[in-house]
């Protein structure tokens, strides 16, 4: 795939010094649905607001089809931006919201009116023209300033934040909906969110920043299963991170923690005190599911506290270690049948080898403190 | 004590004072004044009458429509300077300023006149025209001139420069107001979809600063319509106003049915700017939701 977008070595200090963007450089695919994300403060807007315009950074270029628009104002570059709180123009009717751009444009009166129906259209709002965005609800005022933002067919559509302002019911069907637009009229999206499930959902590429640089950047599978550094496992879903003692024993490398001894890859090749992480739905329950795989391990645990949460129940167990292990499970017509465990109550688990991972003690640390500190 | 019964005397408890300042100072004023219009003079003094003849002298004489129409166009001219001194300052404060602080300051300074005597400051502007004032010795200092004019105390342009100084507080208030509550987005979403700084003011930023724009002129209109002072201290021959002509029918002329037939007057075009801005504030309101 081509590249429609090149960030090169981007920097941004704000007054006061604080960092916000630190040598970031990216390709953004064409087609591709690119999501930026991270806790607030971690650069994503201010990078995001770079490629729009709005911000000039201090070093580094952005290329847009290969031409340089580094410093370009933003109704100078083929790039639209959905903005968080929308940015209707509350005296003007919807119609005229998303015919602004045609009518700057010098578009004719005839095109405009057709087009701004068949945006109308497009985000399911027939006949609701008239209206001014103080008559529209939260979600109908969403729909408009999307499609206000992809009038003028930009090459790039940004998007910054845009489920914030929506109820979880709303911002759940908003979310399949905007990949199904985005898929239908294949422009370029790159969204900013700090909500992990929704980067997970609607992204072809999810791109994890912290502190102004990029953290690791790849497919949601990808980043799930395959977290580079111990700040993405964290910050994608829920995981276990526990301390535990790596030994060789023959062939086979262990990893210990309180009365769990687990195996891991062969090729591990790490040794001494080490995180170990592993996502919480990948360990089984041996005495209610049936055994696992041959090269899984097994530990038991006292069951500390339940939690259920409808389709899922989560298990927390007490194995020794620091803190509890955590397991997640799917309630399925097997598990319901097999009847849960209750508090007080020992169970064996089994966890297989490729489902464990480890990460640098020293590294976790410093984040567990970076969390507390924020 | 039944509710009721504690219900009114806790209204009345709370507004007989208000009630009682508004119909002695207010409401009796206006209706003396509104029956002493329609009364007949009879030298020294009037006698009471229902009549139109003050009314149609102010229209049949020449020299009362007179003063009608410079008031008017006295009052237009003050609004519109003082509109274009406080529009780019309010501007400026909302939008360019970034420190909280240097914006407190400003704005302050911009308002605090209002806290001096207005005769003081009216007073000012004589020592600044005058032909010793500040500016004949400036234009004489830079060699414009070689001896004093005359030319800038004593007329209308002195009055309405005046009366603008005075009342610009009133224009940069509402303004101001009006353009801080708009969202930065807005504008920023407007050059997002490609209209330059221009274009973006005239489309965005001005549509949604006009209700502070028509607060400020109804301010400045109705202050200086009925404005007496600056006419006396920096207005030269023909410069008088309806307040000052109301004040010699009063006085001097000890014609109170004429005067009050001119108060009468005074107060319809106040009363029906204020209502015609009110319109137009209540059509932009619907729009801005």
């Amino acid at each position: 795939m081509t590249s429609i977008l090149e960030l090169h070595r981007l920097s941004k200090t704000f007054r006061g010094g604080i960092v916000a963007v630190d040598n970031l450089s990216l390709d953004i695919r064409e087609g591709e649905y690119l999501t930026m994300l991270g806790p607030s403060g971690c650069g994503k807007t201010t990078t995001l607001r770079m490629i729009g315009g709005f911000e000039y950074p201090d070093a580094g270029s952005v290329m847009l089809d290969g031409r340089d628009v580094t410093n370009d104002p933003p109704y100078s570059r083929p790039v639209n931006m959905m903005f968080q709180d929308f940015a209707l123009f509350p005296h003007m009717t919807a119609e005229e919201n998303i015919g602004y751009g045609l009518k700057i444009a010098g578009v004719g009166k005839a095109p405009t009116t057709e087009r701004v129906r068949a945006m109308l259209d497009m985000i399911e709002l027939p006949g609701m023209g008239a209206r001014f965005p103080s008559e529209l609800s939260v979600g109908q005022q969403q729909r408009v300033a999307l499609a206000r933002a992809l009038v003028n067919n930009p090459r790039i559509l940004l998007l910054d934040e845009p489920m914030s302002a929506l109820d979880a019911k709303l911002k759940e069907s908003m979310q399949v909906e905007l990949r199904h637009i985005h898929d239908r009229v294949g422009i370029t999206f790159v969204m900013v969110t700090h909500d992990q499930t929704e980067a997970m959902i609607m992204s072809d590429r999810i791109m994890v920043m912290h502190a102004g640089r990029i953290e690791q950047i790849g497919t949601p599978t990808d980043l799930y299963d395959h977290p580079r550094t111990a700040y993405v496992a964290e910050f994608l879903g829920a995981s276990n991170m526990i301390p535990a003692t790596i030994r060789r024993d023959g062939g086979e490398v262990v990893a210990c923690a309180g009365s769990m001894s687990l195996r891991l890859d062969r090729n591990t090749g790490d040794s001494g005190t080490r995180s170990l992480f592993v996502r919480p739905e990948k360990i089984r329950l041996v005495s209610r599911e049936g055994a696992a795989g041959e090269e899984s391990s097994t530990f038991s645990g006292t069951v500390k506290e339940l939690f259920f949460s409808g389709n899922m129940v989560r298990i927390d167990l007490d194995v020794g270690a620091e803190r509890p292990v955590i397991v997640h499970r799917q309630l399925d017509t097997e598990l319901a049948a097999a009847g849960l465990p209750g508090v007080g109550d020992t169970v064996t688990c089994a966890v297989s080898p490729e489902a464990l991972k480890l990460f640098d003690t020293a590294e976790v640390a410093a984040m567990k403190a970076e969390e507390a500190a924020a | 004590m039944k509710p009721r019964t504690r219900q009114v005397l806790n209204f009345w408890s709370l507004f007989t004072g208000p009630a009682l300042w508004w119909g002695t100072v207010l409401l009796v004023p206006y209706l003396m004044m509104l029956a002493i219009s329609f009364y007949t003079r009879q030298f020294p003094f009037h006698v009471p009458d229902f009549q139109f003849g003050n009314y149609i002298t102010l229209i049949a004489d020449s020299q009362y429509f007179t003063v009608l129409l410079r008031s008017l166009w006295i009052a237009l001219a003050v609004s519109v300077t003082a509109f274009f001194l406080s529009y780019p300052l309010a501007y400026f404060l909302a939008f360019k300023v970034r420190s909280n602080r240097l914006r407190l300051f400003l704005y302050t300074a911009a308002i605090v006149p209002l806290w001096v005597s207005y005769l003081l400051r009216a007073y000012t502007w004589k020592t600044i025209l005058g032909s010793e004032g500040i500016l004949n010795s400036f234009l004489m200092w830079i060699g414009v001139i070689n001896e004093p004019s005359t030319i800038f105390l004593y007329n209308q342009g002195a009055m309405v420069v005046t009366m603008a100084y005075i009342f610009t507080p009133f224009m940069v208030m509402p303004i101001y107001a009006s353009l801080e509550k708009i969202p930065v987005s807005l504008i920023e979403a407007s050059k997002d979809l490609g209209a330059p700084r221009f274009t973006t003011f005239r489309k965005i930023t001005l549509p949604l600063s006009m209700p502070g724009v028509l607060a400020g002129f109804t301010f400045t209109f109705g202050l200086s319509i009925g404005d007496f002072i600056s006419p006396i201290l920096v207005g030269g021959p023909y410069s008088n106003m309806i307040a000052n002509v109301v004040a010699t029918q009063f006085g001097m002329a000890m014609n109170w049915p004429l005067g009050s037939a001119l108060g009468v007057v005074l107060l319809v075009i106040v009363l029906g700017i204020i209502t015609a801005s009110d319109k137009l504030e209540r059509v932009g309101r619907i729009n801005l939701g």
